[in-house]
């Protein structure tokens, strides 16, 4: 580390630097673009994994605070970049570094209204066209007057901004068409069977042949962030179930894990491996709803129902310990809610017996099939380098060669201790991203095998403050959701509510990285390639 | 074998004893348009019910079971349902052509229906380019679903329609080309000869090996002409909604709804007439004991049970595989189904001429 920041202190004396959880580099805006260019390509460097942009505002500052990880030395740094003008705010654009960089930015001028000279992109990502002020501004009038609900149709564009920095450094806005004026442009979705909740794809089609898309989301947008910075740290737990609901169990652990850290609170060994188990049931159930879903979009319904045989098991054994099937609210600050039901662990061996049989029944049914290794294989190619550009975690990173499981880079609670394998395939394609998720599904088999007989006994929920109030700082902590990466940014004023709270969730990346693999493809290739990102709307939108 | 000739004959001379001829023909087309109808929707309804209790015993479910004993009236209910629903009219649809096209599919497949040989002396028409006529007149429902998509004025029943246009087209050839083959083995076009050529031994044993080349090309080809699974492209509900009939509402999408299920009956028809002796009972030479206790089931039930059984098989097709992708299915056809029909025919009638069928 310390090298990292001599090396950055001689390249670029203006740079001040903040020891944290990973080591804050504070630049000023001009040499951004420089310093973000050297930390990517700088061989010892080698940044080359953007994990997320967290806008913020700091009363007399706008600014980001960029976090970046090496996939090559695994080392990790943050960037904080602010700008004092409050009225026209306006940051460099990295979005020709990083690929996702730009969608990124565009979420931060939604919400913050930073403006990011280069970005070819500049509309709003989650709220309408019309939506008046920034919500995320800590000056944002909330009075229902400003935004009162639409009764008439949300009014569309066909045109973006960009804003170019001239030679003489002034910045101009110039309106670029979002496709070109004679495009044949279906609209695929939001109300759409396979577009997996209401997600929107603008498809410029050529025949059956695609040549752009313009994913359009915010349908489902909660403003989930917003809402979590007016509710005290214990009640904004109950918002992580509501963002991938297919699997919460990974999402409520890693809020948890957050608050634990910054308030210092020591939970029980029983908790842990509680925590662990309920996150690898959750995630067999995941990945089994996928393969379902994902095989009726390719048009073998039958295949759902025998996903969905396990998935209903799983479900059973979380109603009886948690008393909900999908909204769990299970973990909390200090360990769980309650303690696990008596038949857990037969449940549980019951379960364990029968997957084995069902993935044998998977392959013979699906992944063998002519048709279905004809759609899938060469389908949607995603490279290594794409990947980490477009921050595509999870089983579909893994599918294209990156070890990006958080379970094995920062191992976090017990997984250190646990064996089991990361799958990695080299492929890229969907072919790839189906069959990574259906040998993790054996992996997390293996694991709660490994914990199944070994429950400690214990308290399941430590003593924690009626009234919790984390110190001032900020935390960042990352789990492997069933998806992909899932991170929390915490920032803490010393109150007993978040001052920021930040969701990096892993489906806009995917979401994000349709455009870019589906171009030149047929219709129905759109379909198995969004299957197989296996990206979830509320997630994306929060 | 009971002929239904007698009773169609008795039918005729009662109603010409008393009537004049101009009445009795029209008296007769009248009741046999009644009777047509009639076995139309109860087919439509039984294969409704049948393709949801075959599709759930494939998913681990019990399908239909409220309505009626085992569900049976589930479908009457639901079609009672679809008849009583607002047919709902779009702005800025061609409003004929968008009232006409389920008119001209549900015509195509009545049509079709006229020449099956549903018994022994049961049939509409009976004439000499039977099969030909079949043929012909099933072309008629593609101009259907090209005209729905078409006069939709809706991007995905656009696509829908086309992909049906060139699905259909292509696999036409083939079902053609399968049919020309086995019309080589019986030496008639008429319905009628091709059964009574299919009285010792039927076709798929007769004609063995090219026979059953083009009785697998038919299958593939006629599950893609019915556009159902792995062919349903056209109305891939994932990726199109539903295709063609997304805008119909009310009878009109429930014509389309029938035609396609009717469709699958005259396509495993058309196979059991040309592969299976139609209504012909299993015959073996030889065995006189066996032929004489088949010929006791009545011969409606022989095509009806063999009709039903190879759309079972059709069914179950669409119930296992995935969907194909557009570019995939017409290299299916255009590369590897055609060159092997035009292959299997060379064969069939080197065959013939060699006297190598049984």
């Amino acid at each position: 580390m310390a090298d990292i920041q001599e090396k950055i202190a001689k390249l670029f004396p203006d740079a001040t630097f903040e020891q944290g959880d990973t080591l804050l580099v504070n630049i000023p805006d001009e040499k951004w673009h420089n310093l973000a260019r050297t930390l990517r390509d700088d061989a010892d460097l080698s940044f080359d994994f953007l994990v997320t942009i967290v806008g913020m505002d700091w009363k007399e500052t706008l600014g980001c605070i960029y976090y970046l990880t090496s996939t090559r030395n695994n080392a990790k740094i943050s960037v904080k970049v602010t700008t004092a003008d409050r009225s026209n705010p306006m940051l460099h654009s990295i979005s020709d570094l990083w690929a996702i960089a730009g969608i990124f930015e565009r979420e931060v001028y939604d919400y913050f209204g930073i403006v990011f000279i280069g970005n070819p992109d500049m509309r709003r990502l989650f709220l309408s066209i019309d939506w008046k002020g920034y919500p995320l501004r800590k000056d944002y009038d909330e009075s229902p007057e400003t935004n009162p609900v639409p009764t008439d149709n949300e009014r569309q564009s066909d045109y973006t901004d960009t804003y170019v920095e001239l030679e003489d450094g002034k910045v101009e806005k110039r309106e670029t068409r979002v496709f070109e004026a004679d495009d044949f442009v279906v609209n695929i979705g939001p109300q759409h069977p396979a577009t997996h909740g209401v997600l929107r794809f603008r498809t410029a089609v050529d025949g059956e042949t695609i040549k752009k898309i313009d994913v359009y989301m915010g349908y489902i947008h909660r403003g989930i962030e917003k809402i979590c910075e007016k509710l005290t740290y214990p009640q904004t737990l109950h918002f992580m179930d509501r963002l991938d609901y297919f699997s919460a169990h990974p999402y409520h652990h890693c809020l948890c894990m957050t608050i634990e850290q910054a308030a210092g609170i020591e939970i029980s060994r029983r908790a842990q491996v509680i925590r662990v188990l309920m996150d690898e049931l959750s995630r067999i159930a995941s990945h089994c709803l996928f393969m379902g879903t994902f095989c009726m979009d390719l048009g073998a319904t039958t295949m759902l129902f025998y996903t969905l045989r396990v998935r209903e098991q799983i479900l059973d054994i979380m109603e009886k310990t948690c008393g909900a099937r999908m909204t769990f609210n299970y973990e909390c600050i200090g360990g769980v809610m309650q303690d696990l039901h008596p038949d857990f662990v037969s449940d549980v061996k019951a379960l364990l017996a029968v997957i084995p049989k069902n993935i044998k029944e998977y392959n013979q049914i699906f992944t063998g099939n002519i048709i279905a290794k004809n759609r899938m294989e060469g389908v949607g190619v995603l490279s290594r380098e794409d990947a980490i550009s477009w921050a595509v975690t999870g089983p579909s990173g893994r599918a294209s060669g990156w070890a990006c499981d958080v379970r094995k880079t920062d191992p976090y609670s017990i997984y250190g201790e646990l064996e089991f394998d990361e799958v990695i395939r080299h492929e890229g394609d969907s072919m790839a991203r189906f069959k990574v998720r259906l040998d993790e599904i054996t992996q997390s088999a293996r694991i709660i095998e490994q914990l199944i007989d070994n429950i400690p006994d214990g308290e399941y929920c430590v003593k924690v403050p009626k009234v919790l109030k984390l110190p001032v700082g900020h935390w960042f902590r990352k789990v492997e959701g069933c998806r992909g990466t899932f991170g929390i940014f915490l920032e803490s004023d010393g109150a007993t509510s978040p001052y920021r709270l930040k969701i990096v969730p892993p489906s806009l990346p995917a979401a994000a990285v349709v455009d870019h693999i589906t171009s030149g493809n047929k219709i129905a290739d759109l379909i198995t390639i969004g299957g197989s990102l296996d990206y979830i709307v509320p997630d994306m939108d929060r | 074998m009971f002929d239904f000739s007698l009773l169609t004959n008795w039918i005729h001379e009662l109603l010409s004893s008393f009537m004049p001829e101009w009445l009795t023909v029209t008296t007769e087309c009248v009741l046999i348009g009644v009777c047509l109808l009639l076995a139309y929707a109860l087919l439509a309804l039984f294969y409704i019910w049948f393709e949801r209790k075959v599709c759930a015993a494939f998913q681990c479910r019990l399908g239909p079971n409220r309505v009626g004993p085992m569900g049976l009236l589930q479908s009457f209910a639901d079609m009672f349902k679809i008849l009583i629903k607002e047919l709902i009219s779009l702005k800025h649809t061609d409003k004929f052509l968008f009232a006409l096209a389920p008119y001209l599919v549900i015509l195509a497949s009545m049509l079709a229906f006229a020449v099956l040989p549903w018994g022994n002396g049961l049939q509409i028409i009976n004439f000499n380019i039977g099969i030909f006529f079949l043929i012909a007149v099933s072309s008629i429902g593609v101009l259907g679903i090209l005209l729905a998509g078409w006069s939709s004025n809706n991007k995905f029943t656009l696509i829908g329609a086309l992909r049906s246009g060139s699905q259909m087209v292509s696999y036409e050839l083939s079902i053609g080309l399968s049919v020309i083959t086995m019309v080589c083995l019986a030496g008639s076009m008429s319905v009628t000869e091709i059964v009574a050529k299919q009285q010792d031994l039927w076709f798929i044993f007769s004609g063995h090996i090219p026979a059953i080349i083009a009785f697998i090309i038919y299958l593939i080809a006629g599950t893609a002409e019915t556009n159902r699974g792995p062919f349903d492209l056209p109305e891939a509900e994932s990726e199109l909604t539903a295709g063609y009939h997304t805008e119909y509402s009310g009878i009109h999408f429930g014509f389309f709804y029938l035609a396609e299920y009717l469709n699958l009956f005259i396509v495993a028809g058309v196979a059991t007439l040309l592969f299976f002796g139609g209504w012909m009972p299993l015959h073996f030479p030889g065995w006189d004991a066996f032929n004489h206790v088949m010929d006791y089931i009545p011969s409606v039930v022989w095509f009806i049970g063999k009709a039903v059984a190879l759309s079972f098989v059709i069914i179950w097709f669409k119930w296992t595989f995935p969907r194909l992708r557009i570019d995939q299915m017409l290299s299916l056809e255009w590369k590897y189904l055609l060159p092997i029909n035009l292959f299997n025919l060379v064969l069939m009638v080197l065959v013939i001429v060699y006297g190598l069928h049984f």
